[in-house]
């Protein structure tokens, strides 16, 4: 992230502690203390406006989408094509149409890799992705090139974790047809600087794929300006709900594209031997929609938009930073990330303590962090590593939780102590 | 808690860092009278190989290599050590009373001599499958052997046909 950013983060107005009482999940106990979730990588909670904006759906409008004439049907379709419009304006895309509705990044970037790059890639190409993305944005690669004859080729990473443009340049050659690299990395919280990155990829005929999951809690995209090819991002990592995500793509990228889920609601004509579909975004969207996730997200990046997302940034880089510190000051604690704190994540491990027996200890003291390798065996190999901690906070963390996880640390030697 | 109590949670807990800290029969061979099982829990990493070898219907041998927590390891370890020597059918009821004790059923504690230690696991459901890794990875591999074993005893008419086991083979199966 460049200085004038963070500069711009850290001038922002603070955020109001009183955001704590919009998530029910923080009034939650844990083994009898409050609990604290630092898991925020992983899903984030959800405030009440979106919760109630969802159980509004379902209790006042609840009917499907675009099927019906009624008043009702019609309140719950402008609803639901409300958010792709905030999603465009969140995101900084040029038209609504180039928002398609999935079930989560995952799905997003599982469409582009079948619909699009599928029919693109020859034996003999080159695709390119980061060496340490997570699996959604690396298997699908992999096993496209496995199924294509193509040759699948590990973008290095700089020992913060980012894929430089200098980096991507090195493995660039007339032959990649496709880029695929995070927007931030879940296990090490460094951001790519995408449009760089997809200047570089145009540059050698190659097309830019974002995975947008963690970055866009952590630096708003701007899909337009940067460039990018397609951003897939899922709902619940920021605010809203499970089940819903989306791809951004290029409109005429989108258009080039057939449809993978046929069904109803995708289609133009159906005629006995042929069918022909709607243009994009509706042709990706086959079946009813999660209606009331949609809607949900809506409300979450209403809920964004009025808290500030630069105030959101602030809070989670101080909390980051905070923890970073107090960690620093135990000489069993090893950092693999410790510059990253805009991202709010810190990825450790405590000297001669798996990171489950440490997982169990700050269970016992009412604290969620992540034990594992975080879905991204790659970034494990590339850390050396079986298996990684990873605190990551939010804006609705405090500064007690903070340091409530560095107390924990101290004790995480003490592991035996949670079976007896 | 009672003095009694503490007193063998005291013991626990040294056997178990003993187990984690010097695992037993650790290391595994290339001699293919061996059966090698390969387990992993996919979602925490743990990953593990037992190999059991079996002389009859006796265990012959047991031996495990593997990278995981605390409790996989220690489960492992003494897993390997208690099986070792058993008959078939002992060390298959062995397994069953670990896995019981795991999931808070009740089981022959005589069965499992230190391996009591890890009990306290049943009340900690997400660690359940830290322990019972290895016992399960044993129960497949001394299972298979035992099958393929008499599958070339009722072939033996046939000897030349027999199917000779290829050296190494290895089943992995994912918990």
């Amino acid at each position: 992230m460049n200085e004038d950013k963070l500069k711009e983060i850290l001038t922002c107005k603070s955020i109001d502690p009183a955001v704590r009482l919009d998530f029910p999940m923080l009034a939650v106990k844990s083994h009898g203390q409050p609990f604290a979730y630092l898991n925020n990588a992983a899903t984030s909670l959800k405030p009440k406006p979106v919760l109630e904006a969802m159980a509004r759906y379902y209790q006042e409008y609840g009917s499907s989408v675009f099927r019906g004439v009624d008043s009702i049907a019609y309140k719950a379709t402008q609803a639901f094509e409300a958010t792709r419009y905030k999603v465009k304006d969140f995101i900084g895309a040029k038209q609504a149409e180039s928002i398609v509705f999935t079930s989560g990044a995952t799905a997003g970037l599982n469409l582009v890799c079948h619909s699009f790059a599928a029919a693109r890639l020859q034996p003999g190409d080159e695709l390119v992705v980061g060496a340490t993305e997570h699996h959604a944005n690396y298997v699908p690669w992999q096993q496209l090139c496995k199924q294509k004859g193509a040759r699948l080729v590990l973008a290095p990473n700089n020992e913060r974790g980012e894929v430089t443009p200098e980096l991507l340049e090195s493995v660039m050659t007339d032959k990649t047809r496709l880029v695929a690299v995070c927007h931030m990395s879940n296990v090490m919280g460094a951001v790519n600087d995408l449009k760089a990155l997809a200047a570089i990829a145009h540059r050698h005929g190659a097309y830019l794929v974002a995975d947008g999951a963690q970055g866009i809690v952590h630096e708003r995209p701007e899909v337009a300006d940067w460039d990018v090819d397609f951003y897939a991002f899922s709902a619940h990592k920021i605010y809203g709900p499970t089940g819903v995500g989306v791809l951004y793509g290029k409109y005429d990228l989108l258009e080039s594209m057939p449809p993978m889920i046929y069904g109803g609601e995708m289609i133009d004509v159906v005629d006995v031997a042929d069918t022909t579909f709607r243009d994009p975004p509706y042709r990706f969207e086959g079946g009813t929609p999660p209606i009331a996730e949609v809607i949900g997200l809506g409300a979450a990046l209403d809920y964004i938009n009025s808290l500030g997302y630069c105030c959101m940034q602030q809070k989670t880089l101080q909390l980051c930073k905070r923890a970073v510190r107090g960690l620093q000051q135990n000489p069993n604690v090893e950092i693999y990330n410790p510059d990253n704190y805009f991202s709010g994540i810190v990825s450790f491990n405590v000297k001669g303590v798996h990171p489950h027996d440490a997982a169990s200890i700050y269970d016992r003291e009412g604290i969620q962090v992540r034990a594992g390798h975080h879905c991204a065996q790659p970034a494990m190999r590339w850390l050396r590593q079986n298996a990684t901690l990873r605190a990551s906070f939010a804006f609705y963390n405090n500064e007690e939780e903070a340091d409530r996880l560095v107390t924990a640390t101290k004790k995480a030697g003490d592991f035996l102590d949670v079976f007896f | 808690m009672s003095s009694s109590d503490e007193h063998m949670n005291l013991l626990y807990r040294q056997i178990i860092m003993d187990h984690y800290q010097h695992p037993r029969n650790k290391g595994l061979t290339g001699d293919p009278a061996y059966f090698t099982v390969h387990l992993k829990n996919p979602s925490c990493g743990d990953d593990l190989s037992v190999q059991v070898r079996l002389d009859g219907d006796r265990v012959a041998d047991v031996r495990h290599i593997g990278d995981g927590c605390s409790i996989c390891c220690s489960s492992s370890s003494m897993m390997s050590e208690l099986l070792k020597g058993e008959t078939v059918e002992q060390a298959l009821a062995t397994i069953e009373a670990f896995k019981h004790m795991a999931s808070a059923e009740p089981y022959d504690a005589d069965l499992l001599k230190e391996a009591v230690s890890l009990h306290g696991v049943a009340e900690l459901p997400a660690r359940v499958k830290c322990a019972t890794l290895a016992w399960i990875a044993a129960e497949t591999a001394i299972r298979r052997d035992a099958q393929q074993a008499d599958e070339q005893l009722t072939r033996q008419p046939a000897a030349a046909a027999a199917p000779q086991r290829p050296a190494g083979q290895d089943e992995t199966r994912t918990s």
